[in-house]
């Protein structure tokens, strides 16, 4: 009985592929081409945008990195050159520096700030659309317009709006960003930390709202206090989207190049590794030495890139 | 049903809050956030604005005053011809409104292709779009610059044109289109299929079935279509380097130097209204977009 079931389903399985492969034969050449044409139509604008602006540029810029460009625009192979003359170039490492510094002052302030503040705004009962509004308005405003603010809130003499505090409070004057490079660094992450926690925040209070009150309720009976409750509740129930918000952090903090070119202008030990490749192309017309770090700057971010689309995939399937 | 649980239990209990300690730390920390929040949010937008109010002298005075003794309103008006903030606007505004117009229909068309269409090779060609958001912005910056300075085969140069924003605006949100597919992934076939047999081409289809039923997805697409150009600073740098094509990020950049400090400063507090505007009458639709796009990826 139970054998003949199998044979009959079978059958008709292998009935129903065989009509199906006949349908499609049936399906005349002619309109399956036309199928597969509007497709091809309905993608053809976004493809030659890919083309020219991604695929292209990308081919473009792995072979770039291998040549050096003369002042005639001609061409020619010279290896690994590029990539040795820019290991030698003592800005290359200052460039990381810069770059790694920010991206770890921003773990510390930009990562961390932005979901205390949610944990906060979180157990707040009155004025939510208040705070929700506030933070996000430094978003929307024009980058380098918040940048040139912030620049003279930093102004060394007495007219910089934190001098003007220190003063205010018998306090003496502080070069923000001449003193020290470290300082420096810490200065433009305050402002990157400002500018951009409104997007964090935001997100982090909706993930916040999917954390189960009964966790919260378990872990108090079992005598867990406030802060134990964030570190054993909150922190493992959004871990994903915690994990998820660190990697587009860090790849975005390692492309920091606005912070260092609008308040700055590279100055006092400040040029970041975009700042760099921008220098290298613009400033000196070196394409060969501007794309070998580009690329190296490519591959040090695929690590992280990877790492943060495996985590938005498990993310997916929860 | 869990979003009521969320809501009525988060990390601190009622019973706790409701205790005369509890209510006493709930208050002061309300209160003590809503100052906070105003001063560190609020009040460098004051000082911007009241600052571009001041004359050259009251803006290094010490100590500083909160409120321009003599104002000068003729500050704004002097920012806005000396900066040309009219036509910094007018181009940010052409920028963004192109790019939107170029993403909503390359990307759904792209979308629509890869989720209903499905042409041989189709998510091949998606992967190779999907594979491009992990590529850094800043390193595609050369080699991108080169190419429009001189399209392959046509030999044009699209610098100082509005084309050079639109365009590879498309390129650079491939997670437009990922959002835009997932989403039409949803819509049933069946919807397609009845449609089909009413005679409505694949062009129809999309146009009377698929669109009506997207418009939250196609508002949180619109949103950061317009946000990115406005926001965006090293590719308007490197493409638009002629005055009368700059946006306003590149041209106040420019302004910096060599502009009396309370005549930028009215520039810059000029400069950042359409855009708060912009997120006031759009709030609620930003900050949803927001967390829909939170799962990038």
């Amino acid at each position: 009985m139970a054998t003949s079931t199998i044979n009959v389903s079978a059958v008709t399985a292998y009935e129903a592929r065989a009509a199906a492969r006949a349908r499609r034969r049936k399906v005349p050449l002619g309109r399956r081409l036309r199928r597969h044409g509007t497709g091809y139509l309905f993608m053809l604008g976004a493809v030659i945008c890919f083309a020219l602006f991604s695929w292209y540029p990308m081919i473009r810029e792995v072979i770039m990195s291998f040549q050096r460009t003369n002042f005639a625009g001609d061409t020619s192979w010279v290896g690994l050159q590029n990539y040795r003359h820019i290991f030698a170039d003592p800005g290359f490492w200052a460039a990381w520096r810069t770059s790694g510094l920010f991206t770890l002052f921003a773990l510390v302030f930009g990562f961390v700030v932005p979901f205390l503040i949610a944990v906060v705004l979180n157990e707040m009962r009155h004025a939510k659309a208040y705070f929700r509004l506030l933070v996000y308005i430094p978003v929307m405003m024009p980058t380098v317009a918040a940048a040139l603010v912030w620049r003279w809130f930093y102004s060394a003499d007495d007219t910089g709006m934190f001098n003007q505090i220190l003063t205010a409070l018998h306090l003496p004057n502080v070069q923000w960003l001449q003193s020290s490079p470290m300082l420096a660094v810490l200065c433009l992450v305050l402002f990157s930390t400002w500018i951009n926690m409104g997007g964090a925040v935001l997100i982090y209070l909706a993930a916040l709202q999917g954390v189960p009150g009964d966790l919260y309720e378990a872990a108090e009976l079992d005598g867990a206090g406030a802060l134990k409750r964030i570190w054993h509740v909150t922190v493992p129930q959004v871990k994903l989207i915690l994990s998820l918000m660190l990697m587009l952090q860090i790849i975005s903090t390692m492309q920091v190049f606005l912070e260092p070119y609008v308040i700055t202008r590279g100055s006092n030990n400040t040029i970041s590794v975009v700042y760099q490749i921008y220098q290298y192309a613009f400033s000196f017309n070196n394409y060969g030495d501007a794309s070998a770090l580009g690329i190296i700057l490519l591959l040090v971010l695929m690590v992280f890139s990877a790492f943060y689309l495996k985590l938005a995939r498990s993310v997916e399937e929860d | 049903m869990a979003a009521i649980e969320a809501t009525s239990r988060t990390l601190i209990s009622r019973a706790q809050l409701n205790r005369p300690v509890g209510r006493a730390v709930y208050w002061s920390t309300l209160s003590v956030l809503i100052v906070l929040f105003a001063l560190v949010f609020l009040f460098p937008l004051y000082w911007m604005a009241t600052g571009g109010l001041k004359s050259a002298q009251e803006i290094i005075q010490i100590p500083p005053t909160l409120f321009p003794s003599h104002p000068h309103p003729s500050n704004y008006s002097t920012a806005w011809s000396e900066a040309d903030l009219g036509r910094l606007l007018w181009n940010t505004t052409l920028y963004a409104a192109g790019a939107l117009a170029f993403q909503l229909v390359f990307d759904v068309g792209a979308a629509y292709a890869f989720s209903k269409l499905r042409p041989a090779f189709g998510n091949v060609i998606m992967f190779a779009m999907m594979a491009t958001m992990m590529i850094p912005t800043a390193v595609l910056a050369l080699p991108a610059y080169l190419t429009a300075n001189n399209i392959p085969f046509l030999h044009w140069s699209l610098l100082n044109t509005p084309w050079v924003i639109w365009l590879p605006s498309v390129a650079s949100n491939a997670f437009n289109i990922l959002l835009l597919k997932r989403f039409f992934d949803s819509i049933p076939g069946e919807l397609l299929a009845a449609a089909s047999i009413d005679g409505a081409g694949p062009m129809r289809a999309l146009w009377s079935v698929i669109l009506p039923m997207s418009r939250p997805i196609l508002g949180v697409v619109s949103i950061f279509a317009v946000v990115n150009v406005w926001k965006d600073f090293l590719w308007p740098l490197l493409v638009l380097t002629n005055t009368s094509a700059e946006t306003v990020n590149t041209g106040l950049n420019q302004l910096s130097v060599g502009i009396p400090e309370n005549v930028l400063i009215a520039a810059l507090a000029i400069a950042c209204v359409p855009t708060i505007l912009f997120f006031l009458v759009f709030q609620r639709n930003i900050m949803s977009g927001l967390t829909a796009g939170s799962l990038k990826g």
